[in-house]
């Protein structure tokens, strides 16, 4: 235990490899660990997303002509589980929270860097163990939810190591939990409040007391799980007894927080992005914080609107529908806030703004269908259709992804010092808001008229639609081309950018670019409005940096 | 507005920062136990579901005796007492009063262990037989392994607060304070194990 815990230590730091070779690393510096986060999540993206178009070409035809039947549903588990917890929630919670929170707080490193770091590399060999499932009896086919008993009866082995390796990946996602949490309350320099706080702090604060409330709770449950599997036991298997509505409780319990643990830090990092491009202050700071916290309580008593057809007692569905209800109104206020940030700014159209306000537009439609899916009536006809999916992608891809690529161009300077390309970040924008919408606005006509999900055959009247989807896939396969191309190209030789190209006032840019490796040559700043723009005092001080 | 501070003061800063060190970990600490908690708060939920929806089937067995579990619940409670006498004494510089204590803590961690394996083989029942069993191994089980590991981490403290070598001193309690905090958590979560499994 006490090896685990260690203070920012600049005796450390020295004996760390330089240049590129930190990045292979067993660093502690929280810059180097962000990136490493950053960039496994993105070849994991690149992995899951080959999975995506593998199913996107099943479903151009109605039979099952691509691949086998359970080909298909080990290549959606995969899919599911490796976009969740390999590229959604480390990229958007360890990636930027590592990289952005010291900075945020005024500190040199997090509060536990060795504990970060440990963090981290549980990733990749758990990532790998899970890919390379496939290649031994077949990976898990249950799905990333694994019901039982289907994840009972399916071959043992994939299932296990997709146990194991989601464990280890709940196991890491706890340490960067507990990590955020310190450094967020106890890291903070003197003379910095709360409620000067950027707003990705708080959000990373609510994700990270949801990651530590709940994970936990599915780290136990995968651990009964597993006992079902290996030693026969009965919890979830009703033949000996179990009740498979108990492993759903349990999962959703998690599983519906995992939801805003993937949402919310995207909602602090388009809370930062919009004021920069905007030239104005962040709308409704304190209301923004209300509903984060808001969210995140609410977020813990609404899972049962995933169970709603699991034979769901008339009162739970009552108390649940309602409780999910009102997630829309801490959810509203931000949109609103977001809109309202826009509203009379001097916006700069580039590629990051471009990105956010694709986020702001799909966020809202992924937002009505979610209050549509909580009410009953609607849900049990919807309930495991194409609507889940087009609903599920519209807030994880349309809202979280594009504000990981708006967030990659707004802090690419940060990092290399470098500017990225804006016609090249333009066009990746166009084609993936394309590409996006084609792929899975279509689906949500596929599931009000029955298309059932999971299932690599359908009924032939739906292929036309399909089809359009598959292209709209294709459209998003290939929007990877331009960002890969901007990113090498800009490292290569990109523009100097200085050390703050966009004029931002927020901690991490009152440091050179890219910064140093304890961030502030000297003291940290002390920044008491991270948004006063517009304002004249404000730009004074600006001109006096610059 | 952005102001940057003086030199002399972000010095200062350093300082405190240092002297606020332990306060962190263990506050890190705190969270860790937090998380911890919610697994066996996610365990009880599923069994008191079981127990409020799924009926034992017929000739099903699952009885459990008081004697074992309620000594045991003795020997944690005065386990708690005697690792916080082993911390007001090490406060105090007694090196030895507190390795005394310790040793007592671990001997009655593993007397619990030896009493938990006792019941397990005195059990009518085994671990498939039926779902309430199946619960009753995960949850005791899971907790033994908590205990096991805080029996683990009081040797070593034993280790550690040797008087004269001892890495652990009256300067640098954090160790000992960290496993005295998981040890209370472990007894606290036997005291509702054994309400909820054993008197409900
Ligand atoms: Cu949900």
């Amino acid at each position: 235990m006490t090896i685990l815990i260690d203070s920012p230590d600049s005796n450390n730091k020295s004996l760390q490899p330089k240049g590129w070779l930190r990045y292979f690393s067993f660093s502690l510096d929280h810059k180097v660990i962000g990136i490493q986060y950053l960039v496994c999540g993105f070849l994991f993206y690149l992995i899951g997303g080959t999975l995506a178009s593998a199913i996107r070409i099943e479903l151009a035809s109605p039979i099952s002509d691509f691949m086998p039947r359970d080909v298909y549903n080990q290549v959606l588990t995969l899919h599911g589980t490796i976009m969740i917890f390999l590229w959604i929630v480390p990229v958007v919670n360890g990636a930027f929270g590592n990289y952005l929170i010291p900075f945020y707080v005024g500190a040199r490193d997090m509060a536990f860097p060795r504990l970060n770091a440990v963090a981290f590399w549980l990733i990749p060999p758990s990532g790998l163990m899970l890919v390379a499932s496939y290649f031994v009896e077949g990976a898990a086919q249950a799905g990333w939810t694994a019901y039982p008993p289907l994840s009972i009866t399916t071959p043992q082995s994939g299932q296990i190591i997709w146990i194991m390796s989601v464990l280890l990946l709940g196991g890491s996602s706890i340490f960067g939990g507990i990590n955020f949490i310190a450094t967020i309350i106890k890291l903070r320099r003197p003379g910095l409040k709360l409620m000067q706080l950027p707003m990705y702090c708080w959000a990373m604060l609510g994700t990270s007391l949801l990651v530590v409330l709940s994970t936990p709770v599915l780290a136990g449950t995968l651990i009964l799980l597993s006992f079902d599997i290996v030693a026969h036991t009965g919890f979830f298997n009703p033949v000996l007894g179990g009740n498979v509505v108990v492993y759903q409780h349990l999962f959703w319990f998690y599983s519906h927080p995992a939801v805003y643990i993937m949402v919310l830090p995207a909602f602090g990092l388009v809370s930062e992005i919009l004021p920069v491009h905007s030239r104005k202050p962040l709308f409704g700071y304190t209301t923004m914080v209300f509903s984060i916290m808001g969210i995140v309580v609410l977020g813990l008593v609404v899972w049962a609107h995933h169970m709603f057809t699991s034979g769901t007692p008339p009162w739970m569905r009552l108390f649940f529908t309602i409780a999910t209800a009102f997630i829309a109104v801490p959810t509203g206020i931000k949109f609103f806030n977001w809109v309202a940030t826009l509203w009379g700014g001097k916006i700069s159209i580039n590629s990051a703004m471009l990105f956010s306000c694709g986020f702001i537009i799909n966020f809202v439609f992924g937002g009505i269908t979610g209050v549509a899916l909580a009410q009953v009536p609607f849900d049990i006809h919807v309930h495991d259709t194409y609507f889940v999916v087009a609903h599920f992608h519209y807030i994880v891809y349309g809202g979280t992804v594009f504000i990981i690529f708006s967030s990659i161009y707004h802090w690419f300077p940060k990092v290399t010092g470098k500017l990225m390309s804006e016609k090249l970040g333009i066009l990746h924008f166009a084609i993936t808001f394309i590409g996006f919408n084609l792929c899975f606005a279509p689906q949500h006509w596929l599931g009000l008229n029955g298309m059932p999900r999971r299932v690599a055959e359908y009924d032939p009247q739906f292929q036309f639609v399909n089809q359009i989807s598959s292209i709209g896939a294709l459209l998003m396969a290939i929007s990877t081309i331009p960002f890969l191309l901007n990113i090498f190209l800009s490292i290569k030789k990109g523009k100097d950018s200085g050390d703050n190209p966009w004029n931002a006032l927020t901690p991490e840019w009152l440091t050179s670019s890219p910064p140093p490796v304890e961030n502030w040559e000297g003291d940290a700043p002390l920044v008491e409005e991270p948004y006063g723009y517009g304002k004249p005092i404000s730009q004074e001080n600006l001109i006096k940096k610059t | 507005m952005t102001t940057l501070n003086s030199s002399k003061e972000i010095k200062k800063d350093d300082s405190e920062l240092n002297e606020h060190h332990e306060d962190f970990r263990m506050f890190g600490l705190i969270t860790f136990l937090i998380a911890d908690g919610m697994t066996f708060a996610g365990f009880f939920a599923a069994y008191l579901t079981y127990k409020a929806v799924n009926p034992l089937p017929d000739g099903a067995i699952y009885e459990l005796e008081l004697p074992i579990p309620t000594l045991n619940t003795i020997l944690l409670l005065v386990s708690s007492a005697t690792f916080h006498k082993a911390g007001k004494a090490l406060l105090k510089n007694k090196n030895s009063d507190t390795q005394k204590w310790l040793i007592i803590t671990a001997l009655l961690g593993i007397t619990f262990l030896i009493c938990q394996l006792f019941e397990y083989f005195n059990l009518p029942f085994g671990l498939i037989d039926n779902l309430f069993a199946s619960t009753f191994y995960a949850l005791t089980g899971f907790h033994g392994l908590h205990v096991t590991l805080g029996t683990l981490m009081i040797l070593i403290i034993y280790w550690q607060t040797r008087p004269k070598e001892g890495r652990i001193t009256s300067q640098n309690m954090f160790p000992l304070e960290a496993v005295e905090l998981y040890w209370h958590f472990v007894d606290g979560i036997w005291v509702i194990l054994f309400i909820i499994l054993y008197l409900l």
